[in-house]
């Protein structure tokens, strides 16, 4: 087993265990970290692959891997102003009772 | 495959599964920050120095406490504890178990994966902001708006609108 590989399946496992807190919990806020979860995985496979990759002294994955950092800590600045706001009208951060648009 | 890759893998997933799986969700978070953590520890075991940095003062540092203040600010007592996992939870992870059976093939059978060790790259911090600033500065300009929209959006979003009426 080679090294490279080792970290992708490190990273898929990653990815499949914030994949399955997200499916599967029932507070808003952990479902949220779940797909903060799967992002740390997919940067995982970006510093894998550049240090694996022919030519590492080109910063590609480097650079990569901060922008995504840098979009996810956007994203999870927004997704939990949206929970606060979400709970402030429905008064619960409980997924299965957020069902007011369901037909 | 190292001693210390497997110790770091070991706790990153352990943390990782501690944080989706435990019922108490500031148990969640504590466990998350040692995922992350590991996961730091594993990108500067890749010798990206500044990347396993960054996680750890992003990640441990600002998400991690982000998400405890939401924590307890949406934490309300109910006499009947909201049960931890939602009513099709076994589809869910059965699901995830899929995706993982099938990321997991596609690793084991790619040639790309036997990849060798190329030899250690000399990257210092001059570098990074050398090319941050010359060939990456458009990307960090974008990156520097969109980060002010999400600050001014998420404070937006989270602001109670009924003190503007009184």
């Amino acid at each position: 087993m080679s090294s490279l590989q080792s970290y992708l399946l490190l990273s898929a496992l990653l990815f499949s265990i914030g994949l399955a807190g997200a499916l599967t919990r029932r507070n808003a806020i952990l479902v949220l970290i779940g797909i903060e979860l799967m992002l740390n995985a997919a940067n995982l496979n970006f510093i894998a692959f550049w240090r694996f990759g022919p030519t590492p002294s080109k910063l590609t994955g480097i650079m990569f891997a901060i922008f995504s950092i840098s979009v996810a800590a956007a994203e999870a600045a927004v997704g939990l102003g949206i929970i606060l706001a979400a709970y402030r009208h429905s008064k619960t951060t409980d997924l299965d009772q957020m069902n007011s648009l369901k037909g | 495959m190292t001693a210390t890759f497997l110790i770091l893998a070991v706790l990153t997933v352990a943390g990782t599964a501690a944080a989706m799986g435990l019922r108490n969700a500031v148990h969640c978070v504590l466990a998350l920050t040692v995922g992350f953590a590991g996961v730091a520890a594993l990108y500067l075991q890749l010798d990206a120095q500044f990347v396993g940095l960054t996680q750890i003062m992003v990640y441990v540092g600002a998400v991690a406490i982000l998400a405890v203040f939401a924590i307890m600010m949406t934490h309300s007592p109910t006499p009947v504890p909201i049960p931890a996992y939602s009513t099709r939870w076994a589809l869910g992870g059965v699901v995830a178990a899929a995706v993982f059976a099938v990321l997991a093939w596609a690793i084991c059978s790619s040639s790309a994966s036997s990849q060798i060790l190329p030899p250690q790259p000399d990257i210092n911090v001059q570098q990074i902001g050398e090319a941050l600033m010359h060939q990456y500065v458009l990307p960090l300009e974008i990156m520097g708006l969109l980060l002010t929209a999400a600050l001014i959006g998420a404070v937006v979003i989270a602001m109670d609108r009924k003190e503007e009426i009184k």
